[in-house]
């Protein structure tokens, strides 16, 4: 199967152990991660994982659910998008 | 790689200015049900629009969820309802049943609106779309879902005047029998020149006999997401200002042709074009009138109005022609008023008039659209109103249309409210100087000279 990139985006208030907890959910569903960055804006922590869903245990849309909702157990915006909207939107 | 940055800018895009894409339309060719029994013609229609657009629903919302992009309507046109049902339809009811069929099946298949009970009478009027168009006020009285068009005139044709005579009077009789919703059927009624065949956007949508067996046509919007980057370029000159508007205009389009090909290979129907007009809608920061307040207008009608907007366009074709292959349908900034809040305050506070609007139609999509004006209006100024619009249209080889709403019972500076999408807005005056002659003289206005451009 070829590599499906999908973009996971965190926003919130930085914490302890909100990298652990995404990271840890990943590796249960074997999604991999492939590129991790974090910034601060406004006093807000971003942080964007580039990951490959190909190989996942679940669905993309159940991941995109379950990720949410982890989300709003730490406190933060999770998000699952596939990438080809950043690219198809932010290249010529 | 993409990075954090980008990532940061199209969510932001997406959560706080309003970035979504307003449409993906499914048009569907109604040619192969026609009959000459309307019994069977109703089953072939009924049973072709639900087999075709089974899936589309579904396929948006899961779109809608992958990207995490908003998909804000579904919606289907068909083939010109004037020539499927020509061969079945002897009289106005045969019509009206035919609209209802059109609206079965469109709460069947879940979308919203379905357009295309229209006839395209530019030049003649047949038999056929005579019964049409007789029987429009009470088939938008009797469906939710039904909008309705008629395109009476192009610039290869001319200006039917005999149906523009004939739609104000449909105009005042749709009014009269939806007065119990503030005249709701007008605001599903458009009238046009230069229809265009691909056109997404309601209540004009239809799928023209230039049109494949079905296609996917996708409108997108955006006009949070342009006026968010044109106040940043507070104080700057023009250049810095159209290069502003084009690079975001570019963004937007790339989002609605992405969808298109997702949608398009999804249900294995062709992808036809994108329409890049900005549509507003009533919410606060999703409106065409701000944009061009923070281009530097107090008010939306002040003087300076018709460039800027002239300016707007033209950017947002620019970088959208860029962002994708197929361009189509409309294809410019709509100006409605019910529909954008603050084009309604702009009318409110006395900057706007309907007079004013029918200069900026010269230089944008679409035309006068979700005016409401007095029940009184007669139905000659109301076809005299059609006529200068679609005289613009003519002339300048562009599309244009009248959406007008003479909201029975109600006066100049009332207030109607339609709900959703059609929003509410103040009720405009209207000259009251008299076109009934010149409107009842009957026949066409030629079509113009293609030479000779003055």
């Amino acid at each position: 199967m070829t590599a499906e990139k999908s973009i996971i985006t965190v926003v919130g208030k930085d914490q302890v152990g909100i990298i652990a907890r995404v990271t840890s959910f990943l590796y249960e569903n074997n999604v991999n991660i492939e590129d991790i960055s974090q910034t601060i804006v406004q006093g807000y922590f971003n942080m964007m994982m580039v990951v490959d869903t190909s190989k996942a245990t679940k669905e993309f849309l159940t991941l995109s659910e379950e990720l949410e909702s982890l989300g709003k157990k730490i406190g933060v915006l999770i998000k699952l998008q596939r990438e080809d909207i950043f690219k198809s939107m932010q290249r010529i | 790689m993409i990075n954090i940055n980008e990532v940061i800018e199209t969510n932001e895009m997406i959560e706080k200015e309003n970035l979504d894409v307003r449409t993906v339309t499914l048009g569907i060719s109604l040619l192969d049900c026609i009959s000459d029994n309307m019994d069977i013609l109703c089953s072939k229609v009924y049973d072709k629009i639900v087999s075709t657009a089974a899936n589309l629903v579904d396929v948006c919302t899961q779109i809608e969820r992958e990207y995490a992009i908003p998909i804000v309507n579904r919606r289907v046109s068909i083939t010109p309802a004037a020539i499927v049902g020509a061969s079945a339809c002897r009289t106005v009811e045969d019509y009206v049943r035919l609209a209802k069929t059109l609206d079965r099946a469109a709460e069947k298949v879940g979308v919203n609106f379905i357009g295309g009970f229209s006839a395209l009478p530019a030049k003649g009027m047949t038999r056929s779309e005579i019964l049409l168009i007789d029987s429009i006020p009470q088939a938008l009285a009797a469906t939710q879902r039904v909008c309705a068009s008629v395109n009476l005139g192009s610039t290869k044709t001319g200006i039917n005047m005999d149906a523009v005579r004939q739609m104000g009077k449909i105009i005042k009789e749709t009014a009269r029998l939806t007065k119990d919703q503030d005249s709701i059927g007008c605001a599903k009624l458009v009238v046009l020149c230069n229809a265009p065949d691909d056109n997404p956007f309601m209540a004009g949508a239809f799928h023209g006999v230039t049109e494949a067996e079905c296609v996917i046509n996708v409108g997108v919007s955006g006009p949070g997401v342009i006026n968010h980057a044109i106040q940043s370029a507070a104080g700057k000159d023009f250049g810095f200002l159209c290069d502003t508007i084009k690079n975001t205009a570019f963004k937007v389009t790339r989002l609605g042709q992405l969808v298109a090909r997702q949608a398009s290979t999804r249900l294995g129907i062709p992808y036809g074009i994108v329409d890049l007009s900005l549509a507003p809608t009533p919410s606060v920061g999703d409106s065409i009138a701000e944009i061009l307040e923070s281009m530097g207008l107090e008010k939306v009608g002040a003087p300076g109005t018709t460039a800027a907007l002239a300016l707007l366009n033209d950017q947002v074709k620019k970088g959208g022609i860029m962002a994708s292959s197929y361009v189509g349908g409309l294809s410019g900034a709509f100006i409605p008023v019910s529909e954008d809040h603050e084009m309604a305050n702009s009318v409110v506070c006395g900057a706007l008039s309907i007079e004013k609007l029918e200069a900026m139609t010269c230089v944008c999509s679409v035309g006068l659209d979700m005016i409401a004006v007095p029940g009184s209006t007669s139905e000659a100024t109301l076809s005299g109103i059609i006529a200068d619009e679609m005289a613009i249209g003519m002339i300048n080889q562009k599309t244009t249309a009248v959406r007008i709403i003479p909201v029975e019972g109600k006066k100049a500076g009332q207030t109607v409210d339609f709900g959703g999408l059609l929003g509410s807005g103040p009720i405009m005056g209207v000259s009251t100087f008299s076109c009934e002659d010149f409107v009842n003289r009957g026949g066409r206005i030629p079509a113009p000279v293609h030479s000779f451009k003055n």
